[in-house]
């Protein structure tokens, strides 16, 4: 692995009013690579992504170490932060529509984010929106352009929020299943962009998502999470070969073209699955 | 038997754009027909507009032999019911489990309303003592089943479902999916399911229509996709990507 990019130890994330922690005890490093994060729902993963932008305003985060660069993350100020949101590290959300302001046409969206990002006209923003649109494989640019965002299918809403990140040109991108509403031929299309952002412009991506293939095939490494823990880190190329007995179960709970048409395998939970492996880094 | 759901010439504008030019096709008594496709291609649409959630397209839409149309609001509920991708969104979060389901209850008054509870929440595989939750203290896979649960109760002869399963991960997924096809075996109803992930349609779906541009460009057989057997272009592409993604990208 190259130089990281981001270093975190030790990361805990406790919500207000939470019995437990939601993230417990989390290390990774990220390099110039792509990073996945699987786990089950409410294992932590978007949790440990917001932190990283931290933008949780009703959780406590504590670690030893959150290094973002030259920066502090644990220690940074809002205003730091503020400057480098958006910039220097970009996060696609789990729910694009949300994310969207519901009473704006989706392309004065992305046009305004040009104008803040870089001194130029009204009109160059607008063809600098299409051009967008157009780089994340919306066929019609105009017509998406002018829509709100009610107006548009879930698979668009996602691109126009991949398409916003875009402009920014960030260091860091948190992609939280950013191609699960996208059909498969789309989806490529998606990840061949993020694949080319690490590979040209040297990013960092942590893509979290519960897509078995998409990490195995996409990423460089995967972080399986279970109920807040850091269960095992593994190649993603060895990723048929995990040995945690809970990535082992989620291999076999899924679906095969051509598979059997028994019921399929579902986890039996264990409570000590929340321990470590012993012997992942 | 009579058809369960048969879409004739079925055509939907939004303003001067035409989403759905001119979609047709039955789909057979107990059986799950997929609609797969493009993003932005009219999946969703088709399922508003066979639910009455939109109401200003044309053509033939009827259930059984009646158009939904013709029905009111009260028959076309029991007739049908839709499931939605957001478990999130699809629950009210000030709504109690027990409000949320004996809400159709008691609208339809169909009596028994703690029986009726019980029965569904052992069905969908609840605790009967979830019933007190709210949505914030279910996990996603808990939520879906509830809207399983409430989409289940007033027994609809056809189910929709816009990609239940997407937002959720692979170990509830199958959960889920365990859980439709023994429901679909027990009661018989038959379903019109959208996703955008082959090997799920290909685990529940008999049949399925491969969708662009607001079109069917062709009906398949489940047994269609391993060998890829489309002849049309678009759905011969879709079904070696998706082939091409489960093996290696
Ligand atoms: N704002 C919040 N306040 C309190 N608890 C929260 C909040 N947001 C999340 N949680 C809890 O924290 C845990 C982790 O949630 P998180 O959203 O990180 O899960 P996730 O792994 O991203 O799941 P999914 O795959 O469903 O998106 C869950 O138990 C969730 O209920
Ligand atoms: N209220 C609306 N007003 C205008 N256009 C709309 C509206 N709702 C949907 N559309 C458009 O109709 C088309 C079909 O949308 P639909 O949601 O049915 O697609 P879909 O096949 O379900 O896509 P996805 O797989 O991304 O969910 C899209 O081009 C969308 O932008
Ligand atoms: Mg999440
Ligand atoms: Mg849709």
């Amino acid at each position: 692995m190259t130089t990281p990019i981001l270093e975190v130890e030790d990361l805990t994330i406790r919500y207000r009013g939470a019995p437990q922690p939601a993230v417990q005890g989390a290390s990774f490093t990220l390099g110039r690579e792509r990073l996945g994060i699987v786990g089950e729902s409410g294992s932590g993963k978007s949790t440990v992504g917001r932190a990283l932008m931290r933008l949780l305003p009703t959780a406590e985060i504590g670690a030893a170490r959150m290094q973002f660069g030259r920066t502090d993350l644990l220690t940074a100020s809002e205003r730091q932060m503020r400057a480098l949101r958006g910039n220097r590290m970009s996060m696609i959300l789990q729910d694009p529509k949300f994310s969207l302001n519901p009473i704006r046409r989706c392309g004065e969206q992305i046009a305004e984010a040009c104008l803040a990002h870089e001194r130029m006209s009204k009109r160059a923003a607008k063809d600098r929106a299409l051009a967008m649109l157009e780089a994340v494989q919306i066929r019609d640019p105009q017509l998406v352009y002018d829509r709100y965002p009610h107006q548009v299918s879930g698979g668009m809403g996602q691109r126009i929020m991949i398409a916003m990140m875009l402009l920014a040109g960030p260091e860091l991108v948190i992609a939280d299943e950013p191609t699960s509403a996208l059909d498969v031929t789309v989806r490529l299309e998606v990840l061949k962009i993020l694949d080319g952002l690490v590979r040209e412009k040297g990013i960092g991506l942590i893509m979290i998502s519960h897509d078995l293939n998409l990490v195995r095939n996409f990423c460089d490494r995967v972080l399986i999470m279970y109920a807040g823990r850091v269960v095992e880190t593994l190649d993603a190329a060895e990723l048929d070969n995990a040995r945690h007995p809970y990535t082992r179960g989620l291999l076999a709970a899924q679906p095969r073209i051509g598979g059997s048409r028994d019921p399929l395998p579902v986890l039996e939970r264990r409570p000590e699955w929340t321990r470590p492996m012993e012997g992942t880094a | 038997m009579t058809t369960p759901l048969a879409i004739e010439n079925l055509s939907m504008r939004f303003g001067a754009v035409t989403v759905l030019p001119d979609v047709s096709f039955e789909v057979a008594p107990g059986e799950c027909f997929g609609l797969v496709g493009e993003s932005g291609s009219g999946k969703s649409t088709i399922l508003l507009c066979v639910s009455m959630l939109l109401s200003g397209w044309e053509g033939r839409i009827a259930i059984g032999g009646r158009a939904v149309r013709d029905m009111s609001l009260m028959e076309r509920c029991r007739s049908l019911q839709m499931v939605f991708q957001d478990p999130y969104g699809s629950l009210h979060p000030r709504q109690s489990v027990r409000a949320a389901l004996s809400e159709p209850v008691r609208i339809h008054r169909l009596g028994d309303v703690d029986a009726r509870l019980e029965q569904v929440m052992t069905d969908v595989g609840l605790p009967v003592s979830f019933l007190d939750r709210y949505p914030h203290q279910l996990s996603g896979g808990q939520r879906q089943r509830v809207a399983i649960a409430r989409a289940l109760i007033l027994e609809p002869s056809i189910l929709l479902l816009d990609e239940p399963t997407s937002a959720l991960d692979v170990s509830v997924q199958a959960e889920i999916l365990n859980l439709l096809q023994r429901l679909r075996a027990e009661k018989g109803f038959t379903c019109l399911m959208v996703s955008h992930d082959l090997a799920v349609v290909d685990y529940m779906c008999d049949r399925f229509a491969v969708m662009q541009h607001g079109e069917i460009t062709e009906i398949l057989p489940r047994s269609a996709i391993l060998p890829n057997a489309a002849t049309h272009p678009y759905a011969r592409q879709l079904i070696d990507a998706s082939i091409a993604y489960e093996n290696a990208m």
